[in-house]
């Protein structure tokens, strides 16, 4: 396991502190998955406060444990891709349309704006896209239930 | 500090209701609740929601857990607002750490915004120990506009509407028939008039087999002027049915014609005055599908399919009136199948609309491949993806097999099933009439007149049901056009517009800010252009530099903030006599299809030659144009094809000039050409900056050397004003652009920024 030339520390305002090889100090780090859909572990890029690229790290895996928490955890209170397990409703199958789902993170409602903003991924991966810009994700259009990919498929 | 003296709080509203108990309980006597949030996200970002309250003596917090918590006002309490990916995020702070966190949706920024405004106020008054403070007119939270006393949601901000379009697409069709409604109704009565002439002829063979016929079979000799009455009858019909069928068919297919185009231009129309936010957004293939063949495809339903449909329903209802005239029970039976099918129709419209609908957007993919690679070939080709292209769009068309297939195995089992019960129908007719003869009830001419019926009244049918699937297509197109129509433009015209007389071109951006999708382009800049002044724009690309300029020709409006001309806020002015007082140059001019003068003239298309020309000298473009073998007549393409960058460019220079605008944006004029063509176009831009106030874009800094002021810009807000000298002497972000340039190395990202802990060299997006 290579050891990184840099620290890691969360600081008292609830953010973290990269310090680098070189001794210098960076507040407010921001870890940013390269390819967030296509390989979640891979590429992660510490990112400073005003947008400058501090450290990389390849593969989140091969990380020591200790930073490879601190990245996550940092990860999973900025990173919102609520997943649809389920569609409950849809108000209309014309656009605007107010969708009312299940997701990952509880039950949500999203209001879709036109159809352009279900964007596929893959083949059945898709990205939709509500009036807020949160993205939900719908992992596999295959997964749903019936009921589900039926109303979905009104909009494919 | 005394409650009393508060005005009314701006939250106004009661939060919401699952909350309230547990408030009220908490309140002490007399506090009052003056801003709040429901958060809809905990900590761990899972939908559920919270509530988060400023009242006059604290914030107090309740977590969606039900643990409530409570903040006195301090000195050092701070409460700070960012978002990202469409999450907003309130931290409380204090001098030593994070005191608390909360989460909700982009949705409830608004609410966010004001909670924030509160907080700092009761805090400030806390602190200091004078009564709060308030602007006597309150000012939107979000986008800064005033707002009317007691007018809690800014008219600008809550113009979002999620209101779907009726599914009765088809019928707000007559919004555009309305005109022609006069000869649809003639159109209607040839119609009837027709349908009834072509039944006249099977009742006639009723009394031509009973009278004629029959009797000759029993010995009788046939009556020559019996039959020849019976067959000029018949004739007489014929030709009757045909004058009437013609005429009917002329005027409505020629007013069907006429909604079609009404339809269209209303459609493009309409599409031109949306924002370029709904440009950004769609796809040019799709755009083009739906004016194009969708529009053409509801006018031919109109005509062709609708006209049948009415003549059908027509021919139905007279045809049962005649047979149940002629003989009832007979009629009965004949009719049997008609609900049958008038179910099995039912039974398929639904799959079969879906079907429809999913074929047109396939189409609109098939053509958006098209509208890809076309204006792309040369990337394509300089690439050799040919078969890549090939390949999507063989995808995109495989794609559309499929759900034409789909389709079609439905509507292909309808149509013989639909034929298969009038064969039954035809039979049962058959066996009841023959015993209804054989008990003499009834004669053979009413059985032959009936079957003459029949025949005709289930080919009715059959092609009735055929109306289901253009009746779908048409309302899937008819949908999709008013997916169009019905947009609203984010762009608005104001409801009460204000008109500026003369423009003196003062521009101020207030605390503006602005969003695109979920990611902040532009954060709260302030910026006064002085009437006259020349501005340079300054920063890398992606700075925000264009967005910027945008938001002040209104092609977008601001998210927060506002942007005001001459004092006046631009979303309270004519969208096209705002502009008009713009003039626009950009890195790609575009030329449209037409000679060099109307090029020239687009902006105002009843300029005389002499104006022209006289922009044409001004821009340094006369002496080029002469050159070409027709002058100002000469054609230029689309792309301006024949034409050198340089010269494009000036000839979109030469089209600002003419339009003497007021405010004169320059968006990387010149960064596109050659150093030499870049000094012919700067005497051009010269000229054309002279007493106006500019806002130019520029790549290479020598070109606004001349400018009153710099603004630099990085990652979406302003980080130096100032002019050249300066900010040379600050040795800022300016005086590092400016050396990396010097140095004649081309001003890259890394290039410009100071020498500080980058570990990798990797570009990244931030």
């Amino acid at each position: 396991m290579p050891t990184p030339d840099f620290r890691l520390s969360r600081n008292a305002f609830g953010s973290l502190v990269l310090t680098a090889a070189d001794g210098s100090v960076h507040e407010g780090v921001v870890p940013v998955r390269s390819f967030p859909m296509a390989a979640p572990r891979e590429g992660i890029s510490l990112v400073s406060a005003d947008g400058h690229e501090l450290a990389w790290i390849d593969r989140l895996d091969t990380v020591p444990e200790a930073l490879r928490a601190l990245v996550e955890e940092e990860l999973a209170s900025r990173e919102f891709v609520p997943e649809i397990r389920r569609i409950r409703h849809v108000s209309s199958f014309a656009t605007p349309s107010t969708w009312e789902v299940e997701t990952d993170r509880g039950d949500a409602s999203l209001v879709l704006k036109g159809e352009e903003d279900i964007r596929r991924l893959s083949a059945d991966t898709l990205l939709v896209a509500d009036t807020h810009g949160i993205h939900f994700l719908i992992r596999d259009l295959r997964a749903l239930d019936k009921a589900s990919r039926k109303l979905l498929d009104r909009f494919l | 500090m005394k409650v009393e003296s508060l005005p009314p709080a701006p939250a106004g509203s009661l939060p919401p209701e699952t909350w309230r108990a547990g408030l009220d309980a908490r309140l002490a006597p007399g506090e009052c609740v003056l801003a709040w949030l429901e958060t809809d996200l905990d900590e761990r970002l899972q939908f559920a929601r919270g509530l988060l309250a400023v009242t006059d003596q604290r914030l107090l917090a309740v977590a969606p857990a039900g643990t409530w918590q409570e903040w006195s006002y301090r000195d050092a309490l701070e409460l700070l607002h960012h978002d990202h990916a469409g999450v907003g995020t309130l931290e409380l702070q204090d001098g030593t750490g994070r005191k608390a966190r909360w989460r909700y949706t982009l949705g409830r920024n608004v609410a966010a915004l004001r909670v924030i405004d509160e907080f700092e106020r009761q805090r400030d008054s806390h602190v200091c120990g004078h009564p709060v403070t308030r602007e006597a007119d309150g000012l939107c939270p979000r986008c800064k506009a005033p707002l009317e006393p007691g007018q809690e949601e800014c008219p600008i901000c809550t113009r979002e509407m999620h209101i779907p379009p009726s599914t009765w697409t088809l019928l707000r069709l007559w919004r555009f028939a309305r005109p022609y409604r006069w000869r649809l109704l003639a159109g209607f009565l040839l119609t009837l008039a027709a349908t009834a002439a072509t039944l006249v002829p099977p009742y006639m063979t009723m009394p031509l087999m009973d009278n004629v016929l029959i009797p000759y079979q029993n010995g009788r000799p046939i009556d020559t002027g019996l039959v020849a009455l019976y067959l000029g009858g018949l004739f007489a019909a014929a030709i009757f049915a045909w004058v009437l069928g013609w005429a009917r068919s002329y005027i409505l297919a020629l007013v069907s014609e006429r909604i079609g185009a009404d339809l269209r231009t209303a459609t493009f129309e309409h599409l031109l005055k949306l924002s370029l936010e709904y440009f950004g957004g769609k796809r040019t293939g799709d755009l083009m599908a739906r004016i194009g063949s969708e529009t053409d495809r509801i006018n031919i339903f109109l005509s062709l399919h609708l006209l049948d449909f009415a003549n059908d329903v027509l021919m139905i209802g007279m045809t049962s009136l005649i047979l149940v005239s002629i003989n009832p029970w007979l009629a009965l039976v004949t009719l049997l199948p008609l609900p049958l099918i008038a179910w099995l129709i039912h039974v398929v419209r639904d799959r079969l609309r879906t079907g429809f609908e999913k074929v047109d957007r396939i189409w609109a993919e098939v053509t958006n491949v098209l509208a890809d690679t076309i204006p792309g070939i040369r990337v394509v080709k300089a690439f050799a993806q040919e078969k890549r292209e090939t390949q999507r769009f063989r995808a995109a068309n495989h794609h559309n097999l499929q759900v034409n297939d789909r389709v079609n195995r439905v509507w292909s089992l309808f149509s013989p099933t639909v034929t298969l019960l009038t064969e039954v129908g035809l039979l049962v007719v058959w066996a009841f009439g023959i015993w209804q003869v054989s008990r003499d009830e009834i004669t053979v001419g009413v059985l032959t007149a009936f079957l003459a019926y029949i025949s005709r009244f289930y080919l009715r049918l059959d092609s009735m049901s055929r109306i289901v699937s253009v009746t779908q297509k048409a309302a899937a197109g008819a949908k999709r056009i008013f997916d169009i129509l019905d947009h609203v433009s984010s762009v608005p015209e104001p409801l009460s517009p204000v008109h500026l007389e003369q423009v003196q071109g003062r521009i101020e951006l207030r605390d503006v800010g602005f969003r695109y999708g979920n990611r902040a382009v532009i954060r709260s800049v302030d910026l006064t252009i002085h009437p006259g002044e020349l501005i340079g724009l300054v920063g890398h690309s992606g700075s925000g530099k264009s967005t910027l300029v945008n938001l002040m020709c209104r092609f977008y409006d601001v998210t927060e903030g506002s942007v005001l001309v001459d004092g006046t806020d631009v979303r309270s002015l004519p969208v096209a006599e705002f502009r008009r007082h713009i003039g626009l140059v950009l890195q790609e001019p575009f030329l449209f299809f037409g000679t060099i003068a109307e090029n020239i003239a687009y902006g105002q298309p009843d300029a005389t030659r002499a104006e022209i020309i006289a922009a044409a000298r001004a821009a340094h473009a006369h002496e080029f144009i002469l050159r070409l073998p027709h002058g100002y007549d000469s054609l230029v393409g689309e792309r301006g094809q024949g034409l050198s960058g340089g010269e494009r460019q000036r000839i979109s220079i030469a089209r600002a000039l003419l339009i003497d605008p007021r405010i004169l944006i320059l968006d990387e004029a010149t960064s596109s050409v050659d150093t030499e063509t870049e000094k012919e176009i700067q005497k051009a831009l010269d000229n054309l900056v002279q007493g106006r106030t500019t806002i130019a874009i520029a790549h290479r800094l020598s070109t606004l050397r001349k400018a009153d002021r710099l603004v630099v810009m990085d990652r979406g807000q302003i980080v130096e004003v100032g002019n050249h000298e300066q900010l040379m002497a600050r040795e800022g972000a300016y005086f590092r652009l400016y050396q990396a340039q010097a140095r004649n190395v081309d001003v890259d990202a890394e290039d410009v920024r100071p020498p500080s802990a980058v570990h990798e060299t990797k570009e990244i997006a931030a």
